[in-house]
Formats: structure tokens, C-alpha cells, sequence
């Protein structure tokens, strides 16, 4: 079989048996007994990861997500089919313009009624207990695995970002009206008018840093991904044993990059790399979201008080560059 | 059908041609492709027009095939007018004729009513002993018309002689197109701002933004005043202050930009710059036009186009609060920059370009 039969995105061998279930519940393996007890085989799945579904741990943690999630999920959902007057037809239709908008922000952040923004509110707190719950579980399950914490804080860097948006930033604002809307079409809405009523978020230099760390972690991954897949002939995607015995393959992934732009990270640093840019796109995002309104109120012209917004010389208006009549309009002495 | 050895040899060579086939195949079409839009050119071509300063992306884009179609221009009726001797009667105010034609003589008056006729495609338009409602809305419509062809010609005019006539909205047919009713609040069971938004609406222009932007800053409140459009703070850095823009303001006016940008077929750099959509120093002349012309609807609405609302029938009324027909920038426009492609509809009928006064035929002696 040749190499690239398997090495496919899509797992062009599969290997369905008995189901691995883990470590038997003894003694301090507390894992054991919060498992559920059946596993199952997907070839569909098989295709793209392992084929084994199951066994799942839940735990206290994830029971309490899995609810208030639902919670939230549901009142979301019921708010929108309220708004179509319970027409499943138009609920259908018009699933991606609906949405259950935050209180107008005559309410500050008093309780509103329920049907103007109250919902919101009663929503919001079981999605805040959901996220907290599941960021807790991501945090025990490391624990009981005896795992570093690095999932758990990377998830807390998306989590501040929430936060921001949600509970933080209109705190300070004093206004839940500040917050963003549960819904599809209505939330990029909000996300347009939040960069155009403070001036151009493009100004702020923490959106930029965002960005950069955003579009830094896909070429990172894409760097990365293609460095290990082009030494794995060399055993390379045993990635554990290059970090503690390094082999050719890694000495071959360091060299090539050395030598294309004069520097190579290291076999566990890379993960490093990755792990911080991925963290610190929510973490630089979150703090430019949370001075957005609160310290700065327009970020261009905070941009030019700073001397980084670049100057123009040039004519406004499509008349010092051509006329209607080149472009759509009708010729001239018409009539 | 081949010789044994040819067969024997391909079953001792067995080799995989599905890879290399599907490679060649691909990569052949895309050269095959590649070939054909350099030889016969790019079949959906586009053009641009730029609005401001290289470097700053601002320009409108079209395809060409869009740009030398003029729909509605052919279907415009119009005659020179005729020259009036030196002290020629004129209507007066002989009966049914509307009290801002009396300055025309009977030859133009004519003239003049069978265009009308043709534009709004009402045949009996103005007939002698036609008392429907058609002429009491005609009198006020021709007004309508003469005012903003004398007092806005800064929009009408602003970049050639364009002008209005009935046909501009109107278009051959008795209701115009593009016209609009209150809708809001568009959603049931929820009060405030979740109400007047997040729903397909032709005033949303099917998107999700509020539904509510033309009656809120075209429509005065009881108190004769007119919701600003504003979405930014004018300093880095200030105190929040009632009544300045929010989130929501923000949105809304959005709504509002996209409808004007949908009614004239260009996008937000037409006007603005759009790193600072609010700084004067980085606007295009356009969006001073557009600016009279907010002016000119709130005012067109509130002085001609609300009282008719006990003229019309019901049937011409709107849906939900059986409230008048409205006209803002997409009745004239209807999707071009300006209405009719820029065709000059106000030469012929000086009749129709004063409220004011007589008509000035210097032009055809």
C-alpha cells in the first residue's frame, strides 16, 4: 500500500473490534463508574478520526452544562417562534433573521420585562452557568487524568472573550443593551454597528493583534501540519518520542526550516507556539472589546491622535475620475 | 483483440492509472479553461468607477453587461412645448384645472396633460367633470413636482439637468413602484427594540437591520422633529451622554445607508470613505446630494405626500395601519444612480419646473 492511501484527510483504514472502554473503576480511578457502559462503531466517522463512538464522561459538571445549555438553547429558540407568532413555517424561513435581542437600553441594567430583553437576561445566566460548568469539566477531567491544565485555560481565553461581550463590557457600560443578540444574521448586525458607532474597530490595535495572532495560528497549524506529515516517512508524527529522543525527522524538519528563513522552532516548543498564538487571539480580542466604549469612543480619530492613520491626497467623487455617463448613465442630449 | 504480449506484458506491470489520469485531468482543464479566457476574454467582465482617493478602495462596480441597459428611458413620452405668442390667454382657472397650471395656455396645458396621461397611465387623468380621487391626489402631485423641480434643483440638478416629471416615480403605471408603508413593530409577543427588527421585510431590504429606519428619520414626531442620523462619538474620548448614539442608532442609520445604497445601486464609498463614515473631509460630493435629498423627501412627505391620506381609498392604504403611500429615494431611483439613467425629463416641460410664477419658454423661442 502506498503511503498516501492512508495518509488522506479522509482514514482509508479503518480498524473496527471490540470497543476500547478505558481503565476498569478501581481505587482512585474515579473515571470509571461515570462512564456510560456502551461504545459503538461508525464508518462515517472511521473516515475522518476513530471509528469508535463512546464510551462518554459526563460527570456532575457536564450534566449541569448539558441542562442550562439546553435551557438556554430552548429559550432562545421559543423566543424566536414567539416572534413568528408559533408558525413553524415562518420559524423555518426566517430562522436566520430571528433572534432574541438583548433589553433596549432605556432598561440599563435593571430586570426588563420578559418581552423586551427579559428573556435575554433569564437566558444568559443559564448560558453563563453552561460555559462555567463545561470550562469546570474541561478542568476536572484534566485533573483525574493527571493532565497539565492547558485545554481548561485555553478555553478560559475564549471564555474571557465571552465574557467581554456579555457581562463585562456592558457592566462597565451600565446597560445590558451593550450585549450581543442570540441569533445568526442579527449578531453580525450587531458586530458591524459595534466597529461603526466606535469609530472603526480596524483602529483599535487590539483587534489588530487579534488578527494577527488569529491568522498567525492558521498558518502556524499549516506550517506545522505540513512539517510533521512531510517527515512522518521519517517517523516524524511520533511527535512524543522526536521531543524526548530526537530522530532524523526532526533534525530534517529543523534544518528545512532553518534554512528557508533562518530560524526553526523546536520539536515541543512549536506546540508552544501554537498553543500561546490560539490563546491570545481571544485574550487581545477581549481587552480591545473591553476598552471599546469605555476608554476610547472613536478609535479613528484615536488613530490619528496617535499618528497612525495614514492621509489620503486625492479627489472625492466619481467626477474627477470619469463620468455617469461612462458608467451607466444615459448619453448625453438624450431626449 | 492485442497480442498476447502485449497482454501478458501489462498483467506483469500492473500499474495504478487512476492517480495520473485524474491528475492529467484536471490540471488539462484547468489549462483548457485558463486557454479560453485569455482568447475569448472573461465572459462576466466588470467595470468600476472610483470615488476617491487610490489607496482607499473607493469605487462602485458593475458588469458591463448592466451598464448600457436603460430600462424605462424608451417609455418616456415627451413633446417640445409650443411657444406662447406674446399675450396668449392661458387656462386660468377655468374648471378642473389645477390651480398651478393656470399659467399655461391651452396648447401646452394639453400638451402637458396628455404626457401626464401617458406617464401614469391613468387615461381619463384630469378629464373634464372627473371628480375621483385621482384629481385631488393630481393637483397635489403636481405640485409635488414643480416644488422640487424649482426649490431642490441642488438635488434634482446636482450634477446635469436630470429633473422630475410624473414618469420618474411613476412610471407608466397609476401606483408607483417602490413605495413604502409603516410596518413596524414586525414582530409579534416583544416590545422595544426586539420588535422592529430581525425580520424579512421589503423595508429591511431582506436583511435582518431594523425595519423601522424611514418612518424614523423621514417621518417627524409629534413634536416636528426628525430622529438624527448619527452613529459616532466626534472625539476619542468622552463622557456618555443622553441621547447620543447607541448601538441601536447605529443599526438603524446602517439600515437606512443600505436602503439608499440599494435604491441608487452603489455602495457605502459612493459617499463615504468607509474607514470614517461621519468626517465631512472625506465624503464625496455625493453624499452632500444625498443629504439635500433626506432633506427633500422629509419635507415632500410631510407637505404633500401625508395629506392625501384622507384622499385616497382604502384600498390604496397600508397594510398595517392603513396609512398613506410613501415615497423615499428608491421611488425615483428605482436602482440607478440617478432616476431614468440621468435622462433629461425636465427640458421639454418647463411647465412642470416652476410652482411659482409662468413658464419660462426661452429655451424654444
Amino acid at each position: 500500500m502506498a503511503y498516501f492511501e492512508y495518509q488522506n484527510i479522509f482514514t482509508q483504514v479503518q480498524v473496527q473490534g471490540e470497543p476500547e472502554m478505558g481503565m476498569a473503576q478501581t481505587g482512585e480511578n474515579i473515571l470509571g463508574g461515570e462512564r456510560t457502559r456502551k461504545a459503538t462503531f461508525s464508518t462515517l466517522i472511521g473516515w475522518l478520526g476513530n471509528a469508535q463512538i463512546g464510551p462518554i464522561y459526563l460527570g456532575w459538571a457536564g450534566l449541569i452544562s448539558l441542562a442550562t445549555g439546553t435551557l438556554w438553547f430552548n429559550i432562545v429558540g421559543l423566543n424566536m417562534l414567539s416572534q413568528v407568532d408559533w408558525s413553524l413555517t415562518q420559524f423555518v424561513r426566517q430562522l436566520f433573521w430571528l433572534a432574541l435581542e438583548p433589553p433596549g437600553p432605556e432598561h440599563g441594567l435593571s430586570m426588563p420585562p420578559l418581552n423586551d430583553g427579559g428573556w435575554y437576561i433569564i437566558s444568559s445566566f443559564f448560558l453563563l452557568i453552561s460555559v462555567m460548568a463545561w470550562w469546570l469539566r474541561t478542568y476536572l477531567l484534566a485533573a483525574q487524568h493527571k493532565m497539565g491544565k492547558h485545554i481548561a485555560w485555553a478555553f478560559l481565553a475564549a471564555i474571557w472573550l465571552f465574557l467581554v461581550l456579555g457581562l463585562f463590557r456592558p457592566i462597565l457600560m451600565g446597560s445590558w443593551s451593550e450585549a450581543v443578540p442570540y441569533g445568526i444574521f442579527p449578531h453580525l448586525d450587531w458586530t458591524t454597528a459595534f466597529s461603526i458607532r466606535y469609530g472603526n474597530l480596524y483602529y483599535n490595535p487590539f483587534h489588530a493583534l487579534s488578527i494577527v495572532f488569529l491568522y498567525g495560528s492558521v498558518l502556524l497549524f499549516a506550517m506545522h501540519g505540513a512539517t510533521i506529515l512531510a517527515v512522518s516517512r521519517y517517523g516524524g508524527d511520533r511527535e512524543l518520542e522526536q521531543i524526548y529522543d530526537r530522530g532524523t525527522a526532526s533534525e530534517r524538519a529543523g534544518l528545512f526550516w532553518r534554512w528557508t528563513m533562518g530560524f526553526n522552532a523546536t520539536m515541543e516548543g512549536i506546540h508552544r507556539w501554537a498553543w500561546w498564538f490560539a490563546v491570545l487571539t481571544p485574550i487581545t480580542g477581549g481587552i480591545g472589546i473591553l476598552l471599546t466604549g469605555t476608554v476610547v469612543d472613536n478609535w479613528f480619530i484615536w488613530a490619528i491622535e496617535h499618528n497612525f492613520a495614514p492621509e489620503y491626497l486625492g479627489a472625492y467623487g466619481y467626477e474627477a475620475y470619469g463620468t455617469y455617463q461612462d458608467f451607466g448613465g444615459v448619453p448625453a442630449g438624450g431626449n | 483483440m492485442f497480442p498476447k504480449w502485449f497482454d501478458n506484458w501489462n498483467k506483469d506491470n500492473p500499474t495504478n492509472i487512476f492517480g495520473p489520469a485524474i491528475a492529467v485531468g484536471v490540471a488539462g482543464s484547468a489549462v483548457f479553461v485558463a486557454a479560453m479566457i485569455v482568447a475569448f476574454g472573461q465572459p462576466f467582465k466588470t467595470e468600476s468607477q472610483q470615488t476617491g482617493p487610490r489607496g482607499t478602495g473607493m469605487h462602485v462596480q458593475e458588469f458591463v453587461s448592466d451598464l448600457a441597459v436603460y430600462p424605462d428611458v424608451a417609455g418616456f413620452y415627451t413633446s417640445e412645448p409650443i411657444v406662447p405668442a406674446q399675450g396668449a390667454a392661458v387656462m386660468g382657472d377655468a374648471a378642473g384645472v389645477p390651480p398651478s397650471l393656470a399659467n399655461l395656455t391651452p396648447e401646452n396645458y394639453d400638451r402637458l396633460v396628455t404626457a401626464m396621461r401617458e406617464w401614469t397611465g391613468i387615461p381619463d387623468l384630469l378629464a373634464p367633470g372627473n371628480d375621483s380621487y385621482q384629481t385631488q391626489v393630481a393637483y397635489s402631485m403636481i405640485e409635488m413636482t414643480q416644488n422640487i423641480n424649482q426649490n431642490w434643483i441642488g438635488h434634482v440638478q446636482a450634477n446635469a439637468e436630470v429633473g422630475v416629471t410624473c414618469y420618474t416615480c411613476h412610471r407608466g403605471q397609476a401606483v408607483p413602484n417602490n413605495v413604502w408603508f409603516k410596518v413596524s413593530p414586525v414582530n409579534s409577543n416583544v416590545a422595544g427594540w426586539s420588535a422592529n427588527q430581525n425580520r424579512v421585510t421589503m423595508v429591511s431590504n431582506f436583511t435582518s437591520l431594523p425595519s423601522d429606519y424611514l418612518e424614523t428619520y423621514l417621518l417627524a414626531d409629534e413634536a416636528g422633529n426628525y430622529a438624527n442620523i448619527g452613529v459616532h462619538d466626534l472625539e476619542s474620548r468622552v463622557q456618555q451622554q443622553p441621547g447620543d448614539p447607541l448601538i441601536q442608532q447605529a443599526e438603524r442609520t446602517y439600515g437606512f445607508m443600505n436602503y439608499i445604497a440599494n435604491s441608487l445601486g452603489v455602495n457605502c464609498v459612493f459617499c463615504h470613505n468607509s474607514r470614517a463614515f461621519y468626517d465631512p473631509g472625506q465624503v464625496t460630493p455625493q453624499w452632500a446630494t444625498a443629504s439635500l435629498g433626506i432633506v427633500m423627501v422629509q419635507e415632500t412627505l410631510a407637505q404633500y405626500i401625508l395629506p392625501l391620506q384622507d384622499v385616497l381609498p382604502a384600498e390604496r392604504l397600508g397594510p398595517v395601519y392603513a396609512d398613506v403611500p410613501k415615497l423615499a429615494c428608491r421611488t425615483c431611483h428605482q436602482g440607478e444612480q440617478q432616476p431614468l439613467n440621468g435622462l433629461n425629463v425636465i427640458r421639454n416641460w418647463p411647465e412642470l419646473a416652476v410652482l411659482d410664477g409662468a413658464p419660462d419658454y426661452s429655451a424654444f423661442e
